[in-house]
């Protein structure tokens, strides 16, 4: 079920472009309207979450401290996983963004009563990460090759990623290996949903969709490319006149680039609403984002409560006889 | 109370979850396996909700008539309060990093106790009543309504947390667990749904100044009896100074040093080395209690308890305060004393009167650790060991979770311990340091009533002490927090009897050589020293 529906959920979606285009002729519709819809709501949405986030105070320092603090100037500090200052704290953030620092600690435990000793041991377990991460970056490269088409002239940099990704000279068009790269991480990362036991208890729907959605995405997009072979002057023209805000539907592109697009803006209209936002939360994270100085310089809290607490004369007053007895120094005899 | 199950009937566990849907599984409530609820008069003092007669297997929980509507604003107030609330919730992507590093998921196999479902738990209500998605798709969006099954699910999952932080040292958006099981008894809270061990001694600590409930004369009798012991083992004659004004340094320690066993070796530990370099110090029968229990129970009550510490140190005019060994305390002198009772403008930033040293870190709370300043102390040469007295011991380390995952406290025990031990054997790395295990009794879990699940919770740590009492002989396993002291000598006991449980400055204790000082035939705890016995 929890699969199905999202799976369902894709292939619906897929027949809806299909027959919008081919059946409905809605071509200005899925070409125009639903693409500017999409990222106006990404945008809007992204920012309003951003600022919802932010607009929480984050009243006490919380750091999760993943290695020696700064203490006496002889004990060497982990400013990286134990940050003392902004720049530690940029070089943590920068690890967890770019590398997935966290995800890289991962093991797995393996429990088995008989052994002698020790009947829990920790096994590495790199393939999330080494999935995960090869899954972002492939998506971040495809994202950012796809920006040949929305700039003239070309961004400066996006040759040089085709040379890189194409560097395999394999066919023509070329291969990019980033194509089979987040084929191949979203497969893997499909799988382990299902394989793992833990995991599959824990998913949700909202974690195979966004699965489902870019597997339809990359691979209508390389159907495009390799199989059909899209016009790419006449897809260029148009989503140049996207850009200039003076939208010319093109002539003769096939019903797959719709798909493709349609495809596309609702994982950009969906974005917002989902997990997905953890690309702006981990930006946030106040495990995470916070130097460990907490002793060092005072942290304040914008709504510090007022709290009614017991004063050491009432105290006193309380125990002023026993104290007395003791022989304990009294503030009033 | 219920029998706890053997070591061999609790070592069968199974970690794989079968594939019923979680949301529809009910509570079991097992013996052995949740706490009793929170007193009515307790409640009463600390002025919280709902003070009532009820205990968990009730049916009828006496909640008031709107608790949704309690629950609900409750929940409102804590999203717009804390940020880390609102980007736990939504950020969350089930990638299941997190899941088996729980400890009480791998002692007990419960698929609620994976830190990504026990959030889950809240998650699944807060996207009901605060998503448009939750609200529209429901279900099938993970949302679901909260009632009071939900409630008593929440009751149950979240008092099987001990807010040890160890999941969010693996996940990737640092999503702390811990944080989610603070709010989540925060909201219990508000319709009186809560614990006794947590509030008993929190109500206690508010009016006598210590968990134990200990009035003044008692506390000083406790003292002064551990100086005689001192004395029998030492030939040292010390006396403590309790509520003196005008000392360098007020000492605060959590008051199970004071008394209970193995605690209190510890305490003749500080005691030994206030002795042996002279300083001038008090402590405080009003704040003599380190640990705070309202950590463990909501962020108001917290302030109310750490509020003493700053307030008794104005009172006696010291110059800054020194902390004893404890874990939960020093999360809380570390990440909130100052946010919540700060500043402390009338102290002075910590300089050591025997070494000069300034505590540069500690320059606006102005609260040290015991074990940052006996490093200084050691490394600038001031004190005399011979490491030989725990000889008869071979020692392994317990990072306990607070002083590690939210302080980076590593190295300064380890430097003591190496100074004053000469056998001494880390455990498997993967179970120490940011890694470290909980002893799966803490944020107020350690009650007998709850000895099964204290049993599994522990069973990681347990583990690991095995391993390095059968490859090394260890049979001491010391620590930094009273909490541990306590539990970790139960959990010990149940899975690697061998084993006995000690502070870091009991070993201290042990090896300082006192001027003046009768020759040692035993340790701390009277036990004979490999050959230094007695000759007669
Ligand atoms: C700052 C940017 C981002 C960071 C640091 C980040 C980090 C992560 C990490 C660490 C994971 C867990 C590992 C995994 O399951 O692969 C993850 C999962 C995921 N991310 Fe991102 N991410 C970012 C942006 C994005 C973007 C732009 C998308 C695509 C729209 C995306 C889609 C996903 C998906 C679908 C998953 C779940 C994979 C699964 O089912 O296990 N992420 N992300
Ligand atoms: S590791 Fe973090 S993101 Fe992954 S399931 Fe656990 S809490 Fe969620
Ligand atoms: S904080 Fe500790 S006890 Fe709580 S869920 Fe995380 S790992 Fe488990």
């Amino acid at each position: 079920m929890k699969i199905l529906f999202p799976l369902i959920a894709v292939i619906v979606l897929v027949l809806v472009a299909l027959a919008g285009v081919d059946g409905a002729h809605l071509q200005t519709l899925f070409g125009i309207y639903i693409p500017y819809a999409a990222l106006a709501v990404f945008l809007v949405g992204i920012v309003l979450r951003v600022i919802g986030w932010a607009r929480s105070p984050v009243p006490f320092r919380i750091p999760t401290t993943c290695g020696q603090q700064k203490t006496l100037p002889w004990i060497k500090a982990d400013n990286l996983e134990s940050p003392h200052n902004t720049l530690g704290v940029i070089g943590r953030m920068a690890l967890e963004v770019f590398f997935f620092r966290s995800l890289f600690r991962n093991l797995k435990a393996d429990y088995d009563e008989n052994r002698t000793g020790n009947e829990l041991t920790y096994g590495s377990a790199k393939w999330l990460w080494a999935a995960g991460l090869a899954f972002h970056w492939s998506f971040l490269f495809i994202f950012l090759r796809h920006l040949r088409f929305f700039s003239e002239p070309i961004f400066f940099f996006v040759p040089f990623l085709e040379t890189m990704d194409g560097l395999l000279q394999i066919g023509v068009p070329r291969l990019f290996m980033t194509d089979l790269v987040i084929l191949a991480a979203v497969t893997f990362l499909f799988a382990r949903r299902i394989v793992s036991p833990q995991v599959r208890y824990i998913s949700l729907p909202a974690d195979f969709f966004p699965l489902f959605l870019i597997l339809a995405i990359a691979l209508s997009g390389i159907f495009m490319r390799y199989i059909t072979k899209v016009d790419i002057v006449s897809v260029k023209a148009f989503t140049m006149s996207l850009v200039s805000f003076n939208p010319t539907l093109p002539k003769g592109i096939g019903s797959v680039f719709y798909v493709h697009i349609f495809l596309v803006s609702t994982l950009f209209a969906y974005f917002p609403f989902s997990k997905l936002v953890h690309m702006a939360g981990v930006f946030l994270s106040p495990t995470r984002n916070l130097a460990n100085n907490s002793r060092a310089k005072r942290h304040i809290n914008p709504w510090n409560p007022d709290v009614k607490v017991h004063t050491y004369a009432e105290y006193e007053d309380e125990f002023r006889d026993v104290m007395k007895a003791a022989g304990l120094p009294l503030e009033k005899e | 109370m219920a029998k706890t199950p053997s070591p061999q009937e609790l070592s069968k566990i199974n970690h794989e979850p079968s594939n019923d849907g979680w949301m529809e599984m009910p509570v079991d409530f097992r013996p052995g396996t949740w706490c009793y609820s929170g007193k009515a008069s307790a409640l009463e003092t600390l002025e919280l909700p709902n003070p009532r007669e009820w205990q968990p297997t009730d049916e009828d929980w006496k909640l008031p008539d709107n608790w949704e509507t309690i629950i609900y604003e409750g929940f409102r107030e804590r999203l717009k309060k804390f940020r880390s609330l609102k980007i736990f919730m939504d950020t969350c992507v089930r990638c299941g990093a997190c899941a088996d590093k729980c400890h009480f998921f791998l002692g007990s196999g419960d698929p609620k106790n994976m830190p990504v479902l026990r959030a889950e738990l809240l998650r699944s209500v807060y996207r009901k009543d605060f998503t448009t998605a939750g609200k529209i798709l429901g279900k099938l969006a993970g949302a679901r309504k909260l009632t009071k099954d939900v409630l008593k699910e929440w009751f149950y999952y979240f008092y099987q947390c001990t807010e040890c932080r160890r999941c969010s040292v693996f996940c990737p958006y640092g999503i702390d667990t811990a944080e989610v099981t603070m709010m989540a008894r925060e909201l219990l809270h508000l319709v009186g749904v809560n614990i006794n061990w947590v509030l008993e001694p929190a109500a206690k600590c508010f009016t006598t100044g210590n968990h134990l409930g200990l009035l003044p004369h008692t506390f000083k009798d406790s003292i002064e009896s551990l100086c005689e012991d001192i004395e029998d083992v030492t030939g040292i004659h010390i006396d403590v100074p309790l509520n003196k004004k005008g000392a360098d340094v007020l000492f605060i320690t959590p008051s199970a040093d004071v008394f209970a066993d193995p605690g209190i070796y510890t305490f003749m530990g500080y005691l030994l080395l206030f002795e042996h370099i002279g300083l001038n110090y008090t402590m405080s029968t009003y704040a003599s209690e380190g640990g705070n229990f309202g950590l463990f129970t909501n962020n108001e009550t917290m302030k109310k308890l750490n509020s003493k510490m700053y307030a008794e140190a104005k009172r006696l005019g010291v110059k800054w305060i020194l902390g004893g060994e404890c874990g939960h305390m020093w999360r809380v002198v570390h990440q909130y004393m100052d946010t919540m009772n700060g500043p402390a403008d009338f102290l002075e930033v910590p300089k050591s009167p025997i070494t000069g040293t300034v505590f540069e870190n500690a320059a606006s709370t102005k609260m040290v650790h015991i074990t940052e300043f006996t490093a200084d102390l050691i490394k600038h040469g001031k004190l005399k060991f011979d490491p030989r007295r725990n000889d008869h011991r071979h020692v392994t380390f317990h990072d306990s979770c607070n002083p590690a995952r939210a302080m980076g406290l590593f190295e300064e025990p380890r430097y003591i311990i190496k100074q004053v031990c000469n056998n001494f054997h880390e455990m498997p790395e993967n179970t120490i340091r940011e890694q470290t295990f909980c002893c799966g009794s803490g944020t107020g879990l350690n009650t007998d009533e709850y000895m099964e699940m204290r049993m599994r919770g522990g069973l990681p740590r347990a583990s690991a002490v095995k391993h390095v009492h059968q490859k090394h002989g260890v049979d001491l396993l010391s620590c930094i927090c009273a909490i541990d002291r306590a539990t970790l000598s139960t959990l010990m006991q149940y899975w690697v009897p061998a084993v006995e449980v000690s502070g870091v400055h009991e070993l201290v204790g042990n090896a300082l050589i006192m001027e003046g000082e009768n020759e040692r035939t035993t340790d701390l705890r009277d036990e004979p020293l490999e050959g230094m016995e007695d000759d007669e």
